[in-house]
């Protein structure tokens, strides 16, 4: 597996979780363990470029594959989650901007969401649909209207 | 989690064999269900069968006209594949309706066919639940069971079938394929899921050893479509109640009409009296309205989901209202 550039291996049981392969085994502590059964998005990572829940995939699942955590990203919506106070205490932002940033790939390549009007359209990235788009990752400081604003500027 | 034997099957041949050697294996295709139900060891595989590898990924256009779509395909490529979109727009609204976009890119199109309820009874080990060890009882009856079942139950069961894509495929008529050892068999989706009965442990008319390797849609319809749910939060919730829906219309008269309904009843409910009511019918609210009473007259319930009756009424009413409406500017 590739974790943020780099070839890593392990010798893990099948039912090491990624999330557990990443944060106790190759010390990568970027993916947060909040809720382990994919209702909160803390653990989200960047599996080939796509965003999922680390928590709810075996890490032998992954073999081969280009995991990209917090640790290795580097995109504009970080800055923007600071300068428009996206957080509060920390604890779900690297699922956030793993989120965010496949979330705008994937509207980047056309793809609808549940608040799209037609889905044969282009959707535009309104609040609505910013909203939408990033239902996964839940914030209990509720730092949501930052968390938007901050997408919002990245996305144009 | 117990530990378990893992195998990775690069081709179905290897997976269906693997399963057939192995009584009581399963097959490991996203996780996002599985995994999370046995690390709260509700299910305790001896072997997991990991299937996520097998190119059963694409989508093809049949000789009739139809769709058949691969059994690992991902929900969130399903959604967005550009002849979905345009053909069965129901299916893009049904499949974008659930879940998260992690989750989606996680589950696939056989998984979620076969996903589990998510009654907190069946997930919570010190209560009694007929689904996990048969025999011990139901909690939800007396229980919390305001997103209970109120149409095809038992006294043995009153759980949901949690899924909103079969929704959308039960309305559009989808086969499923299966195959194991012994070879291939196709299933309309329709047959693919049991009513609890005094059995609710058994979900499904598949063998524990049979793969699902793709879903077949018939060709699309014509008519103005929609997917409808109603949640108790905006978005990433199960649906309270759930419908698609397919409207004909011609000079005043429904022509044809498919309907389904979520979060209602043990599996996707293709809503056959509401048909019969509304087919020849005008298309009126008055018609709408007696297709929703007849489909819903059997309907039980509890304590806490009462309320449902009314909102699948409604939420039938309106989709039909919005549909009748959207075909006669056509």
């Amino acid at each position: 597996m590739r974790v943020n550039g780099a070839e890593t291996s392990a010798e893990l049981e099948p039912r090491v979780s990624l999330l557990d392969a990443l944060r106790e085994h190759l010390g990568v502590t970027g993916p947060k363990k909040g809720c382990d059964q994919g209702a909160c998005g803390a653990c989200t990572v960047l599996v080939d470029g796509r965003r999922v829940v680390s928590c709810l995939g075996l890490a032998v699942q992954y073999d081969g594959r280009e995991v990209t955590t917090i640790e290795g990203v580097d995109h504009p919506v970080q800055r923007a989650f600071v300068r428009n106070d996206g957080l509060q205490c920390g604890y779900c932002t690297p699922g956030q901007i793993c989120s965010a940033v496949g979330m705008l790939a994937e509207h980047a390549a056309g793809e609808p969401s549940a608040a799209t009007e037609r889905v044969t359209s282009r959707p535009t990235l309104t609040e609505a649909e910013i909203r939408e788009r990033m239902s996964g990752n839940l914030c209990r400081c509720g730092a949501y209207n930052g968390i938007v604003a901050a997408i919002a500027e990245v996305a144009g | 989690m117990k530990d378990f034997a893992y195998v990775a099957a690069p081709d179905v041949a290897t997976a269906v064999r693997a399963a057939a050697d192995a009584p009581g294996a399963r097959f490991l295709a996203g996780g996002t269900n599985l995994v999370d139900l046995m690390r709260q060891h509700v299910e305790r595989p001896d072997t997991v069968v990991d299937i996520s590898r097998l190119p059963l990924t694409s989508v093809e256009e049949t000789k009739s006209g139809g769709l058949r779509i691969g059994a690992l395909m991902r929900n969130s490529d399903l959604a967005a594949h550009p002849l979905v979109r345009t053909r069965y727009p129901m299916l893009t609204q049904a499949l974008l309706a659930g879940a998260s976009a992690q989750l989606r890119n996680m589950a696939t199109v056989g998984g979620n066919l076969l996903q589990r309820t998510r009654c907190p009874y069946f997930y919570d080990r010190a209560t009694p639940c007929h689904k996990r060890e048969p025999g011990t009882g139901c909690a939800a009856v007396g229980g919390f069971n305001r997103s209970h079942a109120i149409l095809g139950t038992s006294a043995s069961c009153v759980a949901t079938h949690p899924s909103d894509m079969c929704v959308a495929l039960a309305a559009l008529d989808a086969v499923v394929e299966v195959e194991d050892v012994r070879g291939t068999r196709r299933i309309p989706l329709a047959d693919l899921h049991r009513l609890p009965g005094d059995t609710p442990h058994l979900e499904t008319t598949l063998a524990p050893d049979e793969l699902i390797t793709s879903v077949e849609l018939p060709a699309p319809a014509a008519a103005p479509s929609r997917y409808r749910k109603v949640r108790d939060r905006a978005s990433f919730a199960f649906a309270l109640v759930s419908v698609a829906a397919a409207l004909e219309v011609t000079d005043g008269t429904v022509a044809a009409v498919r309907l389904a309904l979520g979060g209602v009843a043990p599996k996707p409910w293709r809503a056959v009296e509401a048909e019969r009511v509304l087919t020849g019918a005008p298309a009126t609210e008055e018609s709408f309205r007696a297709a929703a009473d007849a489909e819903l007259a059997p309907a039980v319930t509890l304590d806490g989901n009462e309320f449902k009756v009314e909102l699948a009424r409604r939420t039938i009413v309106a989709t039909l209202r919005d549909l009748a409406r959207e075909g006669s500017r056509a």
